[in-house]
C-alpha cells in the first residue's frame, strides 16, 4: 500500500484517497473562461440545468408510465395526470423542459455560428455539439410516442415511414423498426426503452465528451480574439485580476452563469405553471387510432424547420419524384450544419456582424429558418405550398453558396486592406 | 524473439474471438427487432362486397393496414389496370396508405377524390395519383375473387393478371 498519514478532517481523509483538491483545481477553480463574454456564453449550463431537470421529472413519470398500447394513454392521461400525487406537475415539467431544451439549443448553436467558434481547432466542439442535437432530436421524437395519443402515433408513422424511401432495403427497413407492418405495441415497447435508457445515456456520454472537446481549444469570446491561457492564467493567479483575460471556471464564470440560470428558470416555471398548454397538443389528447388520420399532421415546433423542407417539394421535377426529391432535401438539412466549419471558407474568427458578407449570410438563414418554421405548421396547399417550396429551395441554395461567400469574404478584406482601410 | 511472436498469436486469437463474438451478438440484436412469427403470419381476411353502396367508402383492416373499398358508380370509366370487376360492378380496393409517407387519405364524395391531409396528396376514384408528393397510386393489396367475395392476402389469377398489365 501507498504512504499514507493520519488524516485530520474529512476533507483530508478524501484528499489522500482521490486527490480532490487536485481534481477542483482542475475541473474549477483553474479551469479558464476568457472574461470577454456575454450572456449567450451561459446557455451550456442552462442546458446541462435544463437535461437535469427533464432526467428527474422523467423518473417521476417512470413510476406510473406502462408502455402497452392498451394501457399507455390512460396511464398517462388518468393515473398520471389525476391520480398521483403532483404527477401532472412532473409531466408539465417533462413536456415544457422538452420544449425549452430546444429552444436553448439553437440559440446556443447559433451563437456558435454568429461567433465563428466551429472552427480553427473548435471543430470536435462543434461536431459533439451536433451529435447531441441528433440525440436529443432522437430523445425528442421517441419520448413523442409515449402518450399514445393520435399525434403521437401518426408522428410515430410518418417518421419511421421517412425510412421507407432509403433503396433497396426500405421497405424491409421499416418493419424492422417497427416490429410490424404498422406502428404497434412492438413499436411502442422499443420506442420506450430507447427514451428512457439507450438515449439518455448515450446523451450523459455526449455531454462528458462535449465538454472534453472544450479543454483543448478553450471557449471562444466575443472577439474571437486568440488568448494565450498560460500567461493569462499567470496574471490571474498573480493578483492582476483586472488586467487578466480570463476568469476561473468556479466561483467567477458560474455566478454569472447561475444569474443567468435563475433568470431562465422564472421562464420555465412561468411556462410550467401558467402557460404549459403550448407544450400539450390538443390532438394528443384523442387516443391513438391505427384507421384515422388527424385532419392535419405536424410536429413540435423545433422540428417544423425540417419537416417543411421534407414537405417543400410536392411536383416532380426532371423526372425525379416529388417524395425522393423531399428525402433528399430533408437528410441534406439534417447534416448540413455539421458541416459547417468546411464550408465556411474564411479562417477569421469574429462575430458575423463585424464580417461584411457573412454577416448577410447569417441573417439570411436566420429569417429562412423562421419562414420554414411558421410555414411548417400550416397546411400544404396553394400558396403555402409554394412558400413552402421557394423557402427549401432557398435554404439549400444557402448553404451550397456558404463556400463561395466566405472565399469572396476574403478577397474583399485582403483588398480593404491593401487600400490602407480605405475605399 | 520467440515471445513477442507468441503475444501476437494470443492478441490475434483474443481479435478474432472477440470479432466473432461481436458479430453474433449483433446478429441476435438485429433478431430481437424482427417482427414477431405470429405477426409475420397473420392471416388472410375475407370481405363480401355485396353489400357496398356505389360512391361510399368502406374501410376494413387487413394486416393491420386500412383497406379501402370503393364501389363505382357507372358514370366513373373502366381502368382494366385498376378495377376489380365482379359481374356487373366494379371496385377499388386498395390500401389506405397514402404512398408519400402512410397517412390515410379521406374520401370525398362529391369531388370523387381521395385527399390527403398530410401533405396535400390528391388521388382519383380508381386511386391513381392527381396532385402532390404521392409517388405512385394506392397500392393493391393482393387478393382472390371468390363468388362475390374477395380474400386479401391470397394472389388470385385476377391479381396476378393484374399486376402483369400493370407492368406491361
Amino acid at each position: 500500500m501507498a504512504h499514507s498519514e493520519k488524516a485530520k478532517s474529512l476533507g483530508e481523509w478524501f484528499d489522500q484517497r482521490l486527490n480532490t483538491t487536485g481534481f477542483i483545481k482542475v475541473m474549477m477553480t483553474e479551469y479558464w473562461i476568457p472574461k470577454d463574454i456575454n450572456f449567450l456564453w451561459a446557455m451550456g449550463m442552462v442546458l446541462a440545468f435544463t437535461f437535469k431537470i427533464l432526467l428527474i421529472s422523467g423518473i417521476f413519470l417512470l413510476m406510473y408510465y406502462k408502455p402497452d398500447v392498451d394501457m399507455a394513454f390512460d396511464s398517462v392521461n388518468y393515473t398520471i395526470m389525476q391520480e398521483v400525487g403532483y404527477g401532472w406537475l412532473f409531466r408539465h415539467i417533462h413536456g415544457v423542459g422538452a420544449s425549452l431544451v430546444f429552444l436553448i439549443i439553437y440559440i446556443h448553436m447559433f451563437t456558435g455560428i454568429y461567433y465563428g467558434s466551429y472552427k480553427r481547432g473548435r471543430e470536435m466542439i462543434w461536431l459533439s455539439g451536433m451529435l447531441l442535437l441528433i440525440l436529443f432530436s432522437a430523445e425528442a421524437f421517441s419520448g413523442y410516442m409515449l402518450p399514445w395519443g393520435q399525434m403521437s402515433y401518426w408522428a410515430a408513422y410518418v417518421i419511421t415511414n421517412i425510412f421507407g424511401g432509403i433503396p433497396l432495403i426500405g421497405d424491409e427497413l421499416v418493419v424492422w423498426i417497427r416490429g410490424n407492418f404498422y406502428v404497434a405495441d412492438s413499436t411502442l415497447t422499443r420506442f420506450f426503452m430507447l427514451h428512457v435508457l439507450l438515449v439518455p445515456l448515450a446523451i450523459l456520454g455526449g455531454i462528458v465528451f462535449h465538454f472534453y472537446t472544450l479543454r483543448i481549444p478553450h471557449v471562444n469570446n466575443q472577439k474571437g480574439e486568440e488568448i494565450d491561457f498560460e500567461e493569462e492564467a499567470n496574471k490571474y493567479k498573480a493578483d492582476r485580476k483586472k488586467v487578466s483575460k480570463v476568469i476561473p471556471f468556479w466561483p467567477v464564470f458560474m455566478a454569472k452563469d447561475i444569474f443567468v440560470l435563475s433568470v431562465f428558470l422564472f421562464l420555465f416555471f412561468y411556462l410550467t405553471f401558467y402557460h404549459y398548454n403550448f407544450a400539450m397538443d390538443p390532438v394528443n389528447f384523442d387516443p391513438a387510432n391505427e384507421l384515422k388520420t388527424p385532419a392535419h399532421i405536424y410536429p413540435e415546433w423545433y422540428f417544423l424547420w425540417s419537416y417543411e423542407v421534407l414537405r417543400g417539394f410536392f411536383f416532380d421535377i426532371a423526372g425525379l419524384k416529388a417524395a425522393d426529391i423531399g428525402l433528399v432535401a430533408f437528410g441534406f438539412a439534417q447534416i448540413i450544419f455539421a458541416l459547417m466549419p468546411w464550408l465556411d471558407r474564411s479562417p477569421t474568427v469574429a462575430p458575423a456582424n463585424s464580417r461584411p458578407y457573412f454577416k448577410v449570410w447569417f441573417w439570411l438563414m436566420i429569417v429562412i429558418l423562421i419562414i420554414l418554421t411558421v410555414y411548417g405548421k400550416l397546411p400544404p396547399t396553394g400558396t403555402n405550398a409554394w412558400v413552402g417550396f421557394y423557402s427549401s429551395v432557398s435554404f439549400i441554395l444557402l448553404f451550397l453558396a456558404l463556400p463561395f461567400v466566405t472565399t469572396k469574404e476574403i478577397a474583399a478584406t485582403n483588398a480593404h486592406k491593401q487600400n490602407g482601410g480605405k475605399h | 524473439m520467440a515471445d513477442k511472436n507468441r503475444r501476437a498469436f494470443m492478441g490475434k486469437i483474443l481479435a478474432g474471438t472477440a470479432g466473432v463474438a461481436a458479430v453474433a451478438s449483433l446478429y441476435a440484436m438485429k433478431r430481437t427487432w424482427d417482427p414477431l412469427p405470429s405477426v409475420v403470419s397473420a392471416g388472410f381476411t375475407t370481405i363480401d362486397l355485396s353489400p357496398l353502396e356505389a360512391g361510399k367508402l368502406s374501410i376494413v383492416k387487413w394486416q393491420g393496414k386500412p383497406v379501402f373499398l370503393l364501389k363505382l358508380t357507372p358514370d366513373i370509366a373502366l381502368d382494366v389496370n385498376r378495377d376489380i370487376v365482379i359481374g356487373e360492378n366494379r371496385y377499388t380496393v386498395v390500401i389506405g396508405l397514402c404512398t408519400h409517407l402512410g397517412c390515410i387519405p379521406e374520401w370525398r364524395e362529391g369531388e370523387k377524390i381521395f385527399h390527403c391531409a398530410c401533405h396535400g396528396g390528391q388521388y382519383d376514384a380508381h386511386a391513381k395519383q392527381t396532385f402532390g408528393p404521392p409517388p405512385r397510386p394506392l397500392d393493391i393489396p393482393p387478393f382472390a375473387i371468390q363468388g362475390t367475395s374477395i380474400v386479401l392476402g391470397e394472389e388470385g389469377p385476377e391479381y396476378k393478371k393484374m399486376t402483369a398489365q400493370a407492368k406491361a
